[in-house]
């Protein structure tokens, strides 16, 4: 607690004078940031409830998906259309993309994005953990640690810490360095680094006249050093930081139209902070609703409801942020997939391995990235589930590498013998 | 633990619970209180352990209550709330009339407040009708009020009326139960029996966004939890694994029998015995029921002989949609999260045998607000291994109810729940040595709700100073307290619901079945912080229903101090009677001591922007001092 109040207020002073506290000088990040990770932003996007993941990134090439799924199944696409501008009307099959794996029809707002080279689906992604309780898979996907429950914070709030321990890196411990779009802090960004959860923009301000704003705000810095006052006081700071950066009336750029809803309102948020130049680093939202288990549907239905919301907000998300893009990763992630064989309920059970979704401007598009284990029997994982080829640390680990600078990343992943050479390269 | 001293508290208990005119109640059994040995080893002072025993039992303190409890002896007290039959509460049951849809049945509620898409399909097929038969004047006035004959448009404007309506009285049904939950919470005085209620409704968590799940709520509020939040476990494991609103947010009322396994087929459906005891809807059309065969001469009656008038089409449209397999939801998370926990020792394969033990746990027409039925045709009644235990083949219902024992018995659902109550009522760390005594009255007791929170509330770690304030209040808890130490009345409208929802915290408004969180941490963060300031102001200029600071201040006789001795008052009544000396000039000058005799540009509103965002609000004097003392700190916690 008190080493947070020291970096954020002390430190800045302490640098202006020349000085660095020792502490601040740890060796993890002793080297410089190189100065490609200024302004570089990771955007964490969270579909929770297990995605099924080959219903979203449809392994339409392979003949064993049309016999595991023969009423929910993606229909292969009429015509192959990689390279076209946009889906070939009322075609109801899968949106090709490099001719043995297309993407579910409610993702269509995402072939533009593949056609520009910023979409790199990873595909048989995910935990090596057996656990297919949603609680679990979720806390290990956000800690970081799958099978240890012991691990107290995310794996993101371990990139803040040991990140913002050089002398320049003081400087970027902005109170909005890391946001979340939500009520609740995520676990993925619990721990001692304080981190901002907001439900908006507009809700993060006091409704009352400046006096009794700082008489509150006296309630909060006076009194014990407590997780209330010391929230509190984290509190008081940021918001007076972002008027001060007054987002304001906010109109989204090159046209971009988000979705009414919770989750296109949080990304059209994120947008905004980005824009605001707060010193956002990285910024969280999660979406549910992915929990198929009964009447899932195929290319309608609650599947691809979920999907044309969520394709049509990161869409929008990209237009908006136009050519910031190259300074940007959206990240999507899920905690494991769905059986590959569909259940006596026209749904999916839990599952294993799943996919993500690297978007930006240093992405390796044009590709699917991961090794495709194949879904025949003896393919299968536990004889139902697509099998595991990549572990989510892999992925993690290139992007926080190869966008954010992070020089080391061991430390963010306990346990993982994950080596560089493993990567997937989904990033340049 | 030993009891060295018995106070018979029947007269006692008699007086001061029944109101005049009331029915006597049978004569109270003995109450054990606590020995003097136990008591001193409670490191709270007296007067701590009187607003501890309030704020952990109760949803806050009202005026006077502290007093009250004093008189009658905290200890005597906490025995009392431990038995809430015998507190007289027809007040608050008389105020349900308020929400008139508690009263009706799900299938009456279902009839009278469709859902939404039920009226949109309805709509589109009249006006495929109208489409497919031009010139017939038909049922043009099934969907329009007027008469007025529908065109082949899907809606016409009267359909969309129809719809508001339709989504308005769905909401209806949400905002009723809601509503009751929290003006219960705020006049009862059965409140443990009400933090209970709230306790279970969490454990065993319901979302009313699912399918026809909001038409089950208030029978699942009043019904299955309430009656008994403070009996034994098994009991309710049981109620809550019948209830429809279980059986259908976890999905259990569709698993049935993989087509391998045997099942009970010939056996005739829905046995008296096994059937909840709802009105019957009259007027239902005959062979809507999926898996039912009836022998002649069925229990079912009537019913039977016209089960044989289907069409075939209908047939065919019900084996359609007839569920083929089996569902471990339910399974699973009654023993990850109802029973022995995840880390409770159980296998996916004892999730499947849980599983398959539950088929045929359905409801009846789930549609229309039916009430449980056990399903024979679909139930796996093959031999089953549930945690080391044989299910003999060839049962039917018995099969889950022996998994509720075994699951009911098992140390592991003892500890889980055991852990549970002391982070609810103690700490966010449960003392470990509290929890053990704690799963042991639960063992000892077979799972006595009521036993196990004795040993909790009369416990040292209750009473411990580590204990006093630590626990971090919900929104729901928040909002209620500071309803109860203003004195308000409770809220006939949804507005009070509403704001809990805003702070985070819709009831039955939780999708996972996992529950709202049970610690601070998870509810204390900048946007959480900025939203309890926020309420608190409102709340100080008025704006929740209901709640009326000039009445409060005038009958409290507030009205007559001066803003000193306010003040102190406020900080007793918001503020657990304890504030700093900084907080207190805080909140008597509306000074901020950060400020004075800092070289600091004047009140720094100059340089800075303007602080909010949103229109200010200017409050003064006594509304000024509540508003301050609800975004407090201090009364963030209990």
């Amino acid at each position: 607690m008190n080493r947070r109040v020291f970096v954020k207020s002390g430190a800045l002073a302490l640098v202006t004078m020349g000085l660095s506290p020792t502490f601040l000088r740890r060796t993890v990040f002793a080297q410089a940031l190189p100065k490609t990770s200024k302004g570089k932003v990771l955007i964490c996007l969270f579909q929770r409830g297990a995605a099924d993941a080959l219903n979203v990134v449809v392994p339409h090439g392979e003949d064993e998906y049309y016999r595991l799924r023969p009423t929910i199944g993606i229909p292969r696409p009429t015509k192959l259309m990689a390279g076209s501008a946009g889906v070939a009307g009322g075609a109801p099959g899968a949106v090709d993309l490099d001719g043995f794996f297309g993407l579910h029809p409610a993702l269509a707002p995402f072939l533009e994005l593949w056609n520009r080279g910023l979409l790199g689906p990873v595909h048989a992604v995910g935990s090596p953990s057996t656990t297919r309780s949603h609680f679990d898979a979720q806390d290990f996907m956000e800690t970081g640690t799958p099978d240890v429950k012991s691990t107290a914070d995310g794996w993101l709030n371990r990139y803040l810490a040991v990140q913002g321990t050089c002398a320049e890196c003081a400087l970027k411990s902005s109170p909005f360095r890391a946001v979340s779009l939500s009520q609740q802090t995520p676990r993925i960004l619990e721990g001692t680094t304080p981190t901002i959860a907001m439900a908006s923009i507009g809700e993060f301000s006091i409704r009352a006249t400046g006096s009794d704003v700082e008489r509150l705000e006296a309630l909060y810095r006076t009194g014990s050093a407590d997780l209330i006052h010391g929230t509190g006081t984290e509190t008081f700071d940021a918001m007076k930081m972002l008027r001060a950066a007054n987002p304001g009336q906010y109109a989204p750029a090159n046209g971009a139209e988000y979705p009414r809803s919770p989750f296109g309102q949080d990304l059209r948020q994120i947008a905004q902070l980005i824009k605001s130049d707060v010193g956002l680093e990285i910024a969280f939202a999660d979406v549910g609703g992915w929990d198929t288990h009964v009447n899932q549907g195929n290319v309608t239905g609650q599947l691809a409801g979920r999907l044309a919301d969520f394709g049509t907000s990161i869409s929008a998300l990209v237009t908006d942020l136009g050519d910031r893009m190259d300074d940007v990763v959206i990240l999507t992630m899920s905690e494991f997939g769905r059986m590959a064989k569909q259940n006596g309920n026209g749904g999916t059970d839990h599952g294993h391995a799943g996919a993500m979704f690297v978007i930006g401007g240093s992405v390796r598009g044009h590709r699917v990235h991961g090794r495709w284990p194949g879904l025949g029997p003896d393919q299968l994982y536990q004889g139902r589930d697509l099998a595991l080829t990549t572990d989510f640390r892999s992925v993690f680990s290139e992007i926080v590498c190869k966008h954010l600078g992070a020089v080391e990343v061991g430390k963010l992943f306990p346990g993982f013998e994950g080596k560089r050479e493993e990567w997937v390269g989904v990033l340049a | 633990m030993q009891w060295h001293s018995v106070l018979l508290l029947s007269i006692a208990l008699g007086c001061s619970a029944r109101a005049p005119g009331a029915p006597a109640p049978a004569l109270a059994p003995p109450v054990v209180l606590p020995s003097a040995q136990e008591v001193a080893l409670r490191t709270q002072t007296a007067d701590q352990q009187v607003r501890q025993a309030i704020d952990r039992l109760t949803f806050g303190a009202r005026p006077g209550d502290y007093e009250k409890v004093r008189e009658i002896g905290v200890d005597r007290w906490i025995a009392g709330q431990l038995d809430p039959a015998r507190i007289d509460d027809r007040a608050t049951d008389a105020f349900m009339a308020h929400f008139p849809t508690l009263a009706s049945a799900p299938a009456d509620l279902v009839r009278e407040y469709p859902p939404p898409r039920l009226v949109k399909a309805q709509a589109k097929r009249e006006a495929e009708k109208q489409r497919g038969a031009p010139g017939t004047a038909g049922d043009a006035g099934a969907t329009s009020d007027t008469g007025k004959q529908n065109t082949g448009a899907a809606f016409t404007h009267d359909d969309s009326v129809e719809l508001r309506q339709a989504r308005r009285g769905a909401q209806r049904v949400i905002a009723d139960v809601q509503s009751a939950r929290v003006a219960r919470a705020v006049m009862s005085d059965r409140q443990l029996q009400e933090v209970m209620t709230d306790f279970w409704e969490n454990h065993f968590n319901v979302f009313a966004g699912k399918g026809p799940e909001r038409y089950y709520l208030a029978s699942f509020d009043e019904n299955v939890i309430r009656p008994r939040a403070l009996g034994k476990f098994r009991d309710l494991l049981e109620a809550v694994a019948k209830s429809p609103a279980m059986l259908y947010y976890l999905d259990n009322w569709e698993s049935t029998a993989n087509p391998d396994e045997p099942t009970l087929a010939a056996v005739p459906a829905g046995r008296a015995s096994e059937r909840s005891r709802l009105p019957r809807a009259p007027g239902l059309r005959p062979g809507l029921r999926p898996g039912r065969r009836f022998p002649a001469g069925a229990a079912e009656g009537g019913r039977a002989s016209r089960a044989g008038a289907d069409t075939s089409r209908t047939k065919a449209k019900l084996a359609a949609r007839r569920p083929k397999g089996l569902n471990e939801n339910y399974g699973r998370e009654l023993m990850e999260l109802h029973t022995v926990g995840v880390d409770g020792g159980y296998t996916q394969a004892d999730v499947i045998a849980a599983a398959r033990a539950f088929t045929g746990w359905s409801i009846d027409r789930p549609n229309l607000g039916g009430a449980f039925i056990f399903r024979p045709a679909v139930h796996d009644a093959g031999v089953k291994i549930f945690l080391g235990d044989t299910l003999r083949a060839g049962r039917g219902i018995e099969d889950g109810e022996q998994v509720l024992d075994i699951l009911a018995n098992s140390p592991a659902t003892a500890r889980f729940i055991a852990t549970k109550l002391v982070r609810r009522f103690v700490s966010d760390s449960p003392p470990p040595a509290l929890v053990d005594r704690a799963a042991a009255t639960f063992t000892r007791t077979g799972g006595d709700i009521r036993e196990t929170l004795r040993t909790i509330f009369t416990s040292s770690e209750f009473f411990s100073r580590e204990a006093y304030k630590a626990k971090v209040k919900t929104p729901f808890e928040l909002v209620v307290s500071a309803l109860r130490a203003t004195d308000a009345a409770p809220d006939t409208t949804p507005r009070t619901a509403q704001r809990i929802a805003r702070l985070g915290e819709p009831i039955f408004g939780h999708r996972d079945p996992n529950g709202w969180p049970e610690t601070g941490d998870a509810w204390i963060n900048t946007g959480s912080i900025l939203n309890r300031i926020n309420f608190g102001l409102e709340f100080a200029t008025g704006r929740l229903p209901g709640e009326s600071l000039a009445r409060w201040e005038h009958e409290s006789g507030l009205d007559t101090l001066s803003r000193a001795a306010q003040v102190d008052a406020v900080i007793g009544a918001l503020l657990g009677g304890e504030a700093s000396p900084d907080t207190r000039k805080v909140l008597v000058q509306g000074v901020n001591p950060l400020l004075a005799g800092a070289a600091a540009a004047p009140a720094g509103a100059a340089a800075a922007p303007a602080m909010s965002i949103a229109p200010a609000t200017k409050v003064e004097g006594f509304a000024q001092l509540v508003g301050l003392a609800l975004g407090a700190p201090e009364f963030q916690r209990r």
